[in-house]
C-alpha cells in the first residue's frame, strides 16, 4: 500500500475542501477501498474519511426515503421503512456480502465498488483497461463466466459487482452528490456508465465529487418486491444474475412494474425493455419469458456467459411468477 | 489518538497503512485474532466494535480512534471462558483453530443483531422477530469461512448457547 | 544421479522386491499386528470414549501462538514479489527506488542471494520433502508464472509490501506450455507414483470389456484444487549462533528441519524447527520456497525475519492439486457381475516435480473384476509444481469411478448400493493379499437404513416440491492404511512422591486432526495412567524421529512407536525394579502397564506401582526412546479404510442451484479412538468433497499459466449455508493388524462425496455431470 494521509471530514464542506485535491480519495467503510489500495489498484496519497456524515435515514413527508451516504448497509437493511415500503432494496442489501462487511460498508462506498474481474484485480499479471487505459483486456479471450453480456465494449467486459444498487436502479433512486462546483442530483440509473472506451470511469462523478445521499420516491407497489440472487455457493459470493423486480397487478393484467438486473452489465442493468413489453399486459410465464428475450435481444456473450441471458430470463420468470400471484417471500 | 482495545486504551498507529488487525497482532501482540485473507473474504479477523461485528482486516486503524473493540482474548470473565468458547470446545466446533476466534467475535455479533431483530436475507417476514433457526445461523454465519470442515459443531455450539437466548 | 546412486536403488529396489515376493508368504505371528494389540481387547477406558480436544481452551480463547505469532528481538517483515511470466529469464530488476523506500533493510534476488543448495525433491530420500528441486533465487531461470523472484525485509509488513511495489522487474520470456493440448501434443509419460508405475494389468481387460453385455465408457474431468486453509503459509525465524530456529506451520516438522538443513549445508542438530500449532494443512503445510528466502535473508541481513505469506501469495508458490482426465469403462453381465473394470486417464506435472494424482489407488482394490486395467499418464506443463491434497489420488478417482458404477446402475436397473455389494471382492483384485480388515458391506447396510435409502427414487426426477428437485445418490469411499517407518517415540515417568506423570514425545504434527489428544488417550490407556498424568510433546524437529502428518498415517505410526517404547520402558522398569520387586524375574512380554503401574499379566495380584518401581530404585524418572517395528504389515494384508458415503441434493429446476440436503458417511475405519474428534475429522472430508462437488476450482488461465482466483472471495469454498447436518456412523470394528486396531481416518472423507454428490443430482435431475465443479451454468 502506497503512504497516505488520514483526515477525517467532520462536515460536508470541510471533505470536499479535502476531497478535490489531486490524489485525494473519500474513506468510507473501507470494505472495498482498502483491498483496492492493497492491491496497488488504487492509490491515494490522502484518504478523506467521511463516515461520520450523511448518517441519517429521513421520512420524507412523501413517503419516500432520504438516505445518507454515511448510512452503514445493516442499518439501511434494518430500518422499519425499508423492510416494510422497500423489501427489494433490503433483500438486495443482505444478499450482499457478509454481516460484518455491511456492517462496515456505508450506501456511498456500496455505489462506487468496484469489479470483481479477474484481471482488474491482477495488477502484476494482467492487461486490464478499466485499471490501466489502453493496456488492453484480457477478459475478453479469458475466464469471463463472471462477466457482462449487455452493454460491453471490445475495452472491457467487466460487470458491477453490487447487489444494493440493482434495487437502487429499479427503485427509481435518486443520488445526491456534493462537489466543488456545488450540488446537483441525478438519476441513480446515471451514476454507472457503460464502459465503452473509457472503463476506468465506473461513474459520472467528476473528481472530488461525493455522493452525500440517496433519495427513495415513493412506490405504491414497493411492498410486492423482491431481490434474487443466484451465485455459486449458497451465500457470500457475488452474483452471476441476481434479479429486483417489483409488480402491481390491475386484475389479472400488469399495471405496473419495475426490474433490473445485476450480474449482466458494466451497471447495474435496469430492464426497462423487459418492463415496457409487461406493462399492460398479461402475467402469464411466457410473456415474462417473452419479455427476458426483448431485455437480452442484444446480448453478446463471451466464451464462459453464454448461459447467463437465459438463466436471467428464467429466474426473472420465476420471480415475477411469485409477485403476480401473490406468492412470494 | 487511541482506541480501547478489551477495556484498555492504547494508542493508534501513526502509519495510516496499519490495519485494526495488524495493529493488534504485531503492535499490540493480541494475536487471537486471525489473519486468514486480508481482503475481507474469510472472515478470520471478525472483532467487536462496540458489540457489532466487524472485519479487522479492512478496517483501518486510524478509522476506530476512540471506539471500544472487543478482541477474543477480552471475552472471559474473570479468568472463565465465555459459554460460547467452552461451547465451541464441548461440542468441537473447530479443528486447526485458526477461525475459531473469528467464529466465535461473529456469533456474539449476530446474536446481538438478532435480538434487535435485522433480517436475513432467508427471512421469509422481514419485518417479523427474528427466530434463529438452524439455517437462519448459518446465512448469518457465512461470511466466517472454515476449512477444517467444523460448520456443524460451530452451529451446535451456538444453539446450545446464545441463540436461545434470542426472543422467538 | 551418480552411478553410486543409481546402484544403491537399484540393491534396494531388489530388497524391496525380494521382500514383497517373502512377506505376504511369511505367518502372521512374524508381522507387526500379527498378534494383536492387547489394547484392542480393552474395552473399559477412554478409546473409544468422546474426550475434548486438550488444546481447546487454548484454541478458542486466542491463546495458541501460530507460526506468525512468535517473535524475536529485532525482527523484520517479509514480502515476496512473483514473476508474471510461466518461462524464460530475467534480465533485470531496478530495485533502485525499493532500496530507498522508508524502512527498507534489505532487497533479496538472485544476484545477492547467499548460495544454496536446491531443496531435496520429496522421496528422493526418507526425510526429503522439497515440492520441487529448483534452486531457490539461484539463477535468472523461470519456471512458472508466480515464482519469486525477490523478497524485501523491511521493519514493518505495511514498508516491505510498498517496497516489493517498487520493484521493475524485465524478463526475456521463452515459450511456454501452459495448455493442456500443448502438453499432450509435447508428449505423455508413465505415472509414477512414490516410485512405482501407476499401472496395473489383470487379464484381457478391453477384450473382456467389448464382449460385455453391458457396458459404461465415459470420461470425467476434475480440475484444480487448492487446498486454502484458513492460516495462510508463514514462518518466523532466527540465527541464532550457527543454529536456525524456525517457527513453521509444517505437517512434516523433522523431516522439514533436515530438507532446509541441507540446503544451507547445516548437521541436523542445527535446525530447530517448531510447529505445535497449524492452522489447516491438508497437504500444504510442508517445505515450500518461502521459509528457504526467509532464512536466507535472515542470513544475509542478519535480523530475524518474519515471513507471513499474502494469500495470493499462497496460490503463487504452494502448489495445490492438479487436474485429471480419466476414462472409466465398465463391462458387466445382466446380473450386475463386473467382467472388465478400466480406469485409465491423464494428469498434469510439472518438469520440476514428480507427482502424476494417482487416481487409481482406490480402483485396484475396489471391485471384483476378473479383467482389471488401471493406467495413469503424466504431461508436463511450464506451472507451478502440484502437490498432494487431501486424499491424492482417492479424492478424484473415486468421482470417476463411483460415478461409472452409478450409471451402469442406472444401464443395468440395479439399485446402486446393491451393485456394489454385488461386485465385493473376497481378497485384493490387484495385489492378490487378504483384507486385514474390510467390513463395507456393513457400512454400506447400515448406512442405507439410516438413510432411508429405499425412499428413493430409481426414476431420475421424480422428487419435485415447487422449484426445488430432490435426488440420491450414494458412493464408496476408500483410503489406503499406510504406516510410515521412522516413528520414535520417547516416553518419560516422573515421578513426584507417589505420584508419577507421564510424557510421552512424538515427531509428529497437529493440524486439528485431534492427535494430540487421541495419542494423550492411548497413551493413557497404555501407561494404565489417568488421562490427566500424561503430556503429549510434538511439533518439535528436537524430538527424536520422524512422522508425517500425511497418507493419513500418523496416529498408526505413533501407535506402533508408542508400543515400541513402551516395551523398552517396561524393560527398564523391570531392571529398576530389581529382585526385591514383586515383578523380580519377570520378562517384558509377562508384563504389561495397569493402574498406574506393571502386573503379570496372567496374575494381576502380582505387581508394583511406578511410584513404587522409582522410589526404591532412587529415581525420580525414567525414559525410554524406540522406533516402531518396520510397516511390513503392508505388504502382508491389503489394508484400507471404507466408507459408504449417501448424500441427498436439491436442485432447482429454474436456476440450476445445487443444495445438499442431507449426508450420511458409513465408515468402516476400524476401532474409533475419539469419537468426537473423529467426527470432525469425517465431517471435515466430507465438506471439501462438497466443495470439490459444487464449486472449487483453481483457475489457471492457459495463455499466461497463472491463477487467475488467487483469493478466498473468487476461489468458492464452502460457507456454513452450504453445508447440512452431516450424519456420520461406523462399524467400529477393530482391525486386529494395527496399533489400537485403528485405520486411518483424515482422508477417507472426502472420498467418493463428490460422486455421491453428482449421483444424487443425477437422480434429482436426469442429468449427468462428468466434469466438476458441478455449477448451475452445466445444469440449465
Amino acid at each position: 500500500m502506497t503512504p497516505f494521509d488520514y483526515a477525517r471530514a467532520g462536515e460536508v464542506a470541510e471533505a470536499l475542501r479535502h476531497g478535490t485535491a489531486p490524489g485525494a480519495a473519500y474513506l468510507g467503510g473501507g470494505t472495498n477501498l482498502v483491498d483496492l489500495m492493497r492491491e496497488g489498484i488504487a492509490r491515494p496519497d490522502r484518504l478523506i474519511d467521511v463516515t461520520g456524515l450523511s448518517t441519517t435515514i429521513e421520512e420524507r413527508a412523501d413517503g419516500g426515503l432520504l438516505i445518507g451516504a454515511g448510512v452503514r448497509n445493516t442499518a439501511l437493511a434494518e430500518h422499519p421503512a425499508v423492510r416494510q415500503r422497500y423489501p427489494m432494496l433490503a433483500r438486495a442489501i443482505l444478499a450482499g456480502a457478509s454481516a460484518q462487511i455491511r456492517n462496515m460498508a456505508t450506501v456511498g462506498g456500496n455505489l462506487l465498488q468496484r469489479t470483481r474481474c479477474f484481471y482488474f484485480y491482477d495488477v502484476d499479471g494482467a492487461r486490464c483497461n478499466k485499471r490501466e487505459p489502453g493496456s488492453g483486456c484480457d477478459a475478453q479471450d479469458g475466464f469471463n463466466r463472471i462477466h457482462a453480456v449487455l452493454g460491453a465494449s471490445d475495452a472491457c467486459v467487466a460487470t458491477h459487482p453490487s447487489d444494493m444498487c440493482v434495487a437502487l436502479a429499479a427503485l427509481d433512486a435518486t443520488v445526491h452528490v456534493a462537489g466543488p462546483q456545488g450540488s446537483r442530483s441525478l438519476p441513480f440509473t446515471d451514476l454507472h456508465r457503460l464502459p465503452g472506451d473509457r472503463p476506468d470511469q465506473d461513474t459520472v462523478l467528476a473528481a472530488g465529487e461525493l455522493i452525500t445521499a440517496v433519495e427513495l420516491a415513493p412506490l405504491s407497489f414497493g411492498a410486492n418486491a423482491t431481490y434474487r440472487k443466484m451465485r455459486d455457493r449458497a451465500s457470500y459470493a457475488f452474483a452471476l444474475i441476481s434479479v429486483a423486480a417489483a409488480v402491481e397487478m390491475d386484475g389479472d393484467r400488469i399495471a405496473d412494474l419495475r426490474i433490473a438486473f445485476g450480474g449482466v452489465a458494466h451497471k447495474p442493468w435496469r430492464a426497462t425493455k423487459a418492463e415496457a413489453a409487461l406493462r399492460g399486459g398479461p402475467a402469464t410465464q411466457q410473456a415474462f419469458l417473452d419479455a427476458a428475450a426483448a431485455e437480452f435481444a442484444d446480448a453478446r456473450p463471451l466464451r464462459d456467459n453464454a448461459f447467463k441471458p437465459a438463466l436471467a430470463g428464467r429466474a426473472l420468470a420465476a420471480v415475477l411468477g411469485a409477485l403476480t400471484t401473490g406468492d412470494v417471500a | 489518538m487511541s482506541l480501547i482495545v478489551n477495556g484498555t486504551a492504547v494508542p493508534a498507529p501513526a502509519d495510516a497503512r496499519v490495519s485494526l488487525l495488524d495493529h493488534l497482532r504485531e503492535t499490540l501482540h493480541l494475536t487471537g485474532t486471525k489473519k486468514g485473507c486480508n481482503q475481507g473474504a474469510c472472515g478470520a479477523c471478525t472483532v467487536l466494535v462496540e458489540g457489532e461485528r466487524i472485519l479487522s482486516c479492512l478496517a483501518l486503524a486510524v478509522q476506530y480512534d476512540g471506539r471500544q473493540v472487543t478482541t477474543v482474548e477480552g471475552l472471559a470473565q474473570d479468568g472463565a471462558l465465555h459459554p460460547l468458547q467452552a461451547a465451541f470446545v464441548e461440542h468441537d466446533g473447530f479443528q486447526c483453530g485458526y477461525c475459531t476466534p473469528g467464529q466465535i467475535c461473529s456469533a456474539i455479533g449476530m446474536a446481538a443483531e438478532a435480538q434487535r431483530g435485522v433480517p436475513s436475507y432467508l427471512s421469509d417476514d422481514l419485518s417479523a422477530d427474528t427466530t434463529l433457526t438452524r439455517a437462519e445461523i448459518q446465512e448469518r454465519m457465512s461470511g466466517n469461512l472454515c476449512r477444517c470442515g467444523a460448520y456443524n459443531g460451530i452451529i451446535d455450539a451456538i444453539q446450545a448457547t446464545i441463540a436461545p437466548k434470542v426472543p422467538a | 544421479m551418480s552411478i553410486v546412486d543409481t546402484a544403491k536403488q537399484a540393491a534396494q529396489g531388489l530388497l524391496q522386491s525380494a521382500m514383497e515376493k517373502l512377506v505376504p508368504l511369511a505367518p502372521d505371528s512374524w508381522i507387526p499386528g500379527g498378534v494383536p494389540d492387547p489394547l484392542i481387547a480393552r474395552k473399559h477406558g477412554l478409546i473409544g470414549k468422546p474426550v475434548s480436544r486438550l488444546d481447546g481452551a487454548l484454541k478458542v480463547s486466542g491463546g495458541a501462538h501460530f507460526s506468525a505469532e512468535h517473535r524475536f528481538d529485532g525482527m523484520v517483515y517479509a514480502s515476496l514479489a512473483y514473476s508474471t511470466i510461466a518461462r524464460g529469464r530475467i534480465v533485470a530488476i531496478d530495485s533502485a527506488e525499493a532500496q530507498a523506500a522508508p524502512g527498507v533493510v534489505l532487497v533479496m534476488t538472485h544476484h545477492n542471494a547467499p548460495r544454496m543448495a536446491a531443496p531435496a525433491l520429496f522421496g528422493s530420500s526418507p526425510t526429503a520433502v522439497g515440492a520441487s528441486d529448483l534452486p531457490i533465487l539461484q539463477d535468472d531461470r523461470i519456471h512458472w508464472n508466480g515464482q519469486p523472484v525477490a523478497c524485501i525485509l523491511a521493519e514493518t509488513q505495511e514498508q516491505a509490501d510498498h517496497a516489493v511495489s517498487l520493484l521493475r522487474v524485465t524478463y526475456a520470456p521463452e515459450p511456454a506450455t501452459t495448455t493442456l493440448e500443448g502438453a499432450k501434443a509435447n508428449g505423455i509419460e508413465p505415472g509414477v507414483f512414490m516410485g512405482g508405475p501407476l499401472e496395473n494389468t489383470i487379464g484381457d481387460a478391453e477384450g473382456a470389456f467389448a464382449s460385455a453385455a453391458h457396458k459404461v465408457d465415459h470420461t470425467y474431468r476434475t480440475p484444480r484444487h487448492n487446498h486454502n486453509p484458513i492460516e495462510p503459509h508463514a514462518a518466523t525465524l532466527a540465527w541464532i549462533g550457527d543454529e536456525l530456529v524456525i517457527h513453521d506451520a509444517s505437517q512434516m516438522v523433522s523431516q522439514q528441519a533436515q530438507t532446509i538443513g541441507e540446503v544451507f549445508g547445516l548437521k541436523p542438530e542445527q535446525v530447530h524447527l517448531t510447529s505445535p500449532y497449524v492452522g489447516g494443512g491438508f497437504g500444504s503445510k510442508g517445505l515450500w520456497d518461502h521459509q528457504i528466502i526467509a532464512a536466507a535473508a535472515a542470513r544475509l541481513s542478519g535480523r530475524p525475519v518474519r515471513i507471513a505469506l499474502s494469500r495470493e501469495g499462497v496460490y503463487r508458490i504452494v502448489g495445490g492439486r492438479t487436474l485429471t482426465e480419466q476414462r472409466v469403462a465398465i463391462g458387466a453381465c445382466a446380473d450386475g457381475t463386473f467382467q472388465a473394470l478400466i480406469h485409465t486417464g491423464l494428469t498434469v506435472i510439472t518438469p520440476h516435480n514428480a507427482m502424476p494424482e494417482p487416481f487409481i489407488l482406490g480402483t485396484q482394490s475396489a471391485y471384483a473384476a476378473p479383467n482389471l486395467l488401471l493406467k495413469v499418464e503424466a504431461t508436463r506443463m511450464d506451472l507451478l509444481t502440484n502437490t498432494f491434497m487431501r486424499a491424492p489420488g482417492e479424492a478424484v478417482g473415486t468421482f470417476a469411478l463411483e460415478s461409472a458404477i452409478d450409471e451402469m446402475a442406472v444401464e443395468l436397473g440395479i439399485d446402486p448400493v446393491e451393485l456394489r455389494i454385488r461386485n465385493e471382492p473376497e481378497k485384493d483384485p490387484t495385489s492378490g493379499l487378504p483384507f486385514s480388515s474390510r467390513h463395507i458391506v456393513e457400512a454400506w447396510r447400515q448406512g442405507a437404513a439410516r438413510f432411508g435409502w429405499d425412499q428413493r427414487s430409481p426414476v431420475p426426477g421424480a422428487r419435485q416440491e415447487g422449484e426445488w428437485r430432490t435426488g440420491m445418490g450414494c458412493a464408496t469411499g476408500t483410503y489406503p492404511y499406510y504406516r510410515m517407518p521412522g516413528a520414535e517415540a520417547r516416553i518419560t515417568l516422573t515421578r513426584d512422591g507417589d505420584t508419577v506423570r507421564a510424557k510421552v514425545e512424538v515427531a509428529a504434527a497437529e493440524m486439528g486432526m485431534g492427535t494430540a489428544t487421541t495419542t494423550a488417550i492411548v497413551a493413557a490407556e497404555r501407561l494404565g495412567l489417568p488421562i490427566e498424568a500424561i503430556e503429549v510433546g510434538y511439533g518439535d524437529s528436537a524430538i527424536p524421529g520422524a512422522i508425517m502428518a500425511g497418507g493419513s498415517q500418523q496416529t498408526a505410526a505413533i501407535g506402533a512407536a508408542v508400543i515400541a517404547a513402551h516395551t523398552a520402558l517396561v524393560d527398564e522398569l523391570l531392571a529398576l525394579a530389581g529382585n526385591d520387586s514383586p515383578l523380580a524375574g519377570l520378562s517384558a512380554d509377562e508384563v504389561g502397564s495397569d493402574e498406574g503401574g506393571l502386573a503379570k499379566l496372567d496374575e494381576p495380584g502380582r505387581r508394583e506401582s511406578y511410584a513404587s518401581i522409582l522410589a526404591r530404585a532412587q529415581r525420580d524418572s525414567v525414559t525410554a526412546t524406540k522406533a516402531g517395528s518396520a510397516p511390513l504389515e503392508l505388504m502382508h494384508w491389503s489394508m484400507h479404510s471404507y466408507s459408504a458415503v449417501f448424500c441427498e441434493v436439491r436442485v432447482n429446476a429454474v436456476t440450476g442451484e445445487t443444495r445438499v440436503s442431507r449426508v450420511l458417511g458409513a465408515f468402516d475405519c476400524g476401532r474409533i479412538l475419539n469419537p468426537k474428534t473423529a467426527t470432525s475429522q469425517f465431517r471435515g472430508g466430507i465438506i471439501m468433497g462438497l466443495g470439490m462437488a459444487l464449486m472449487e476450482e483453481t483457475m489457471v488461465d492457459d495463455r499466461s499459466g497463472r491463477i487467475m482466483n488467487p483469493s478466498l472471495a473468487e476461489y468458492h469454498l464452502p460457507v456454513h449455508l452450504d453445508v447440512p447436518e452431516i450424519d456420520v456412523i461406523w462399524t467400529d470394528i477393530a482391525d486386529p493388524h494395527t496399533p489400537m486396531g485403528a485405520h486411518g481416518i483424515g482422508e477417507i472423507g472426502i472420498t467418493g462425496v463428490a460422486a455421491a454428490v453428482a449421483n444424487a443430482v443425477y437422480n434429482a435431475t436426469g442429468k449427468r455431470v462428468r466434469d466438476l465443479p458441478i455449477t448451475l451454468d452445466r445444469l440449465i
